[in-house]
């Protein structure tokens, strides 16, 4: 089974974001990067169905030229090889644009199955591999915590809201966005690092690929996001706010 | 061009609280140009889902039928309501953002050469549509530039979704053509996880652990919380995710929704899957180290510090407090 997974770079997780000076996009220069979590379990799913079937796992990234220690990480945890679009204008294109950037470069790879991450942790459109399935004509099941490989296709299960879940069946070649959570995630050993080093990313530049990149929706700003309710801050010591806290749940709350 | 849309979502014969909220959230666009709103519902037996929403101050609801649709499928929904999109070219469709929406609507959108505008929360004048960006750390405007239909769905709660009764609106059919060949997944009914043993939906008080905690060694000092407290333990969805908590204690959009006296939330960030399931909360009290954490925009008490003073201080003073 050929895989392709499609992992995203994102600020990490505890990173301090701040706005920049054109109010439309994040200040980036001190930021520090990880793969988007939902893609960590995607590429998990991968490497366990190549386990299982066998076959080749191949990971893909849009981004500028910092994207590459992610399709690094990526190898060293056991995918077999790279393809890294650059494109230092990820912030001005739309998701239907970075959709199609995907789909450019996958086509040719005639792949059996195509995993993203869910939603990115910095954009969040939970968009991008429903679009690239779209744009590919093939079948997508969305939300999938698990994948079974059978005689027709594949049996997915996938999360409904509240605590349900479904399974679907479909047939392969087809895409699949990965919920977190359904597997366990592996670590990078010293040995796949090492071995990392010596894998094909290969380069490719949006330029090339050659698709329509007017944004149909822009981001016009970023601002900070506006309260909902007053909030009572309790300050001082550890000691001093919970006993602060203390009284309010007694006299205030009165749950206490 | 015509119109502002909105698609109803049938919740297992229901319509649910959120579709309502679609709707008025296209109620406030199409008011804009003295318009009332066109609904749509989708299904193979949608008469009676039709008659409740044609109360409710739209202008038409359009029936979109086809036995094919009776369960729903992201092939079959698309491709019906693609054919629907391209006969009335609407100006602007409406979209709840439920699971389904976000399945089939971003591959709808993009047959139209259209983006969908997910998850939006507020909408502003031009129109700009607003939505979360990081983990709701920060909002972001949006623009639609394209000549087609603009889609936009909107975030569970951001619009209020009380639509009064408001005359007979007049209901029409649209009859897509649909094969049984294109529809190329096959759904089974949806089914329950593990069994529930523990009942957060009536509990009191809750004590919320997140991924502030770090590791499941540390566990104890929040449970230690709970009891002292006399509170149910509740987490967000990394802890269950990690196997630390079960499931059942997971709270949030594909968790447990509570709505207890007291909900405190310890190491928990307030992304908005965390927070709908919450919205029923009386009192939130939110620890956090990150005074800027999204949980303090909804929280009525905030603690910034870190937990691991500030929780076993907190036990000790309500065992002092309780003696
Ligand atoms: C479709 C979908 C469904 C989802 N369903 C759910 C759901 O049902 N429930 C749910 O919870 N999530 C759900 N999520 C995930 C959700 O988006 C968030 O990723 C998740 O809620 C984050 O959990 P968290 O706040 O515990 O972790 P994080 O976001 O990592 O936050 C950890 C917080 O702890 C704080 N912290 C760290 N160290 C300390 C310290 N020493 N002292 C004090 N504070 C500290 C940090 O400042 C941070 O704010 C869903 C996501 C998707 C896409
Ligand atoms: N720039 C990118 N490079 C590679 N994959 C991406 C990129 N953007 C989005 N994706 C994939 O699409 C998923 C959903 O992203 P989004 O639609 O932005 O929420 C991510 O989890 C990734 O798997």
């Amino acid at each position: 089974m050929k895989i392709v997974v499609a992992i995203k770079q994102v600020p990490e997780r505890d990173a301090q974001v701040h706005i920049d000076a054109s109010g439309r996009w994040i200040e980036e220069s001190d930021l520090q990067y990880a793969m988007n979590e939902s893609d960590a379990y995607a590429l998990e799913e991968a490497l366990q169905l190549k386990e299982k079937h066998s076959g080749e796992v191949v990971v893909v990234s849009v981004g500028p030229e910092r994207v590459g220690s992610t399709i690094r990480e990526a190898l060293a945890k056991g995918a077999d090889r790279g393809i890294h679009i650059e494109c230092d204008d990820l912030n001005k294109r739309d998701v239907l644009g970075v959709a199609r950037l995907l789909a450019a470069a996958l086509k040719p790879e005639s792949p059996d199955l195509i995993l993203t991450g869910l939603q990115s942790d910095d954009l969040g459109y939970g968009q991008t591999g429903v679009i690239v399935g779209e744009l590919l004509g093939l079948p997508h099941a969305s939300l999938i915590l698990h994948v079974e490989k059978t005689e027709a296709g594949l049996t997915v299960k996938r999360e409904l809201e509240e605590g349900w879940f479904q399974t679907i069946e479909l047939p392969t070649p087809a895409v699949l966005t990965i919920q977190s959570g359904g597997n366990k995630l592996r670590y990078a050993t010293l040995m796949g690092i090492k071995r990392a080093k010596t894998k094909e990313v290969r380069l490719v530049t949006a330029v090339e690929l050659n698709v329509e990149s007017t944004p149909v929706v822009s981001l016009e700003n970023i601002t900070l996001p506006q309260k909902q309710k007053s909030t009572q801050m309790l300050p001082g010591t550890a000691k001093e706010a919970a006993a602060a806290l203390v009284e309010k749940l007694k006299f205030e709350v009165r749950v206490i | 061009m015509s119109g502002i849309w909105v698609v109803i979502e049938d919740r297992a014969g229901r319509i649910g609280r959120i579709s309502w909220e679609a709707v008025s959230a296209a109620q406030k666009l199409a008011s804009q140009r003295n318009e009332k709103p066109n609904a749509i519902v989708v299904g193979a037996q949608t008469e009676s889902l039709a008659a409740e929403v044609a109360s409710k101050g739209v202008a038409k609801v359009v029936r979109v039928e086809h036995p094919l649709l009776s369960q729903y499928t992201s092939d079959g929904f698309t491709l019906a309501l693609e054919q629907l999109f391209r006969a009335e070219s609407p100006d602007f469709v409406v979209f709840p953002h439920t699971y389904q929406v976000r399945d089939y609507a971003p591959a709808l959108a993009a047959r139209l050469n259209q983006v969908l505008i997910g998850d939006v929360v507020a909408i502003e004048d031009g129109p700009l549509f607003t939505r979360q960006l990081m983990q709701g750390r920060l909002a972001g405007s949006y623009k639609a530039h394209g000549a087609g239909p603009c889609f936009i769905s909107v975030q569970s709660g951001a619009f209020r979704g009380e639509t009064a009764d408001a005359g007979t609106a007049e209901v029409t059919t649209f009859s897509p053509t649909i094969e049984a060949g294109q529809i190329r997944t096959k759904p089974s009914e949806p089914f329950r996880g593990a069994a529930q043993t523990v009942d957060l939906g009536s509990a009191q008080l809750i004590v919320a652990v997140g991924r502030g905690i770090k590791e499941a060694d540390n566990l104890p000092l929040v449970q230690e919380l709970a009891t002292a407290l006399g509170a149910e333990l509740a987490a967000s969805r990394p802890i269950c995710d990690n196997g630390w908590l079960p499931i059942e204690r997971q709270v949030g959009s594909s968790g447990q929704t509570v709505a207890p006296k007291l909900y405190l939330a310890v190491g928990i960030s307030g992304a908005i899957q965390h927070l709908v399931g919450i919205k029923g909360s009386q009192c939130v009290v939110a620890i956090n180290k990150d005074a800027d954490a999204p949980i303090f925009e909804v929280a009525d008490y905030g603690i910034v510090g870190d937990l691991f003073e500030v929780v076993p201080a907190l036990t000790e003073a309500l065992k002092a407090a309780r003696h």
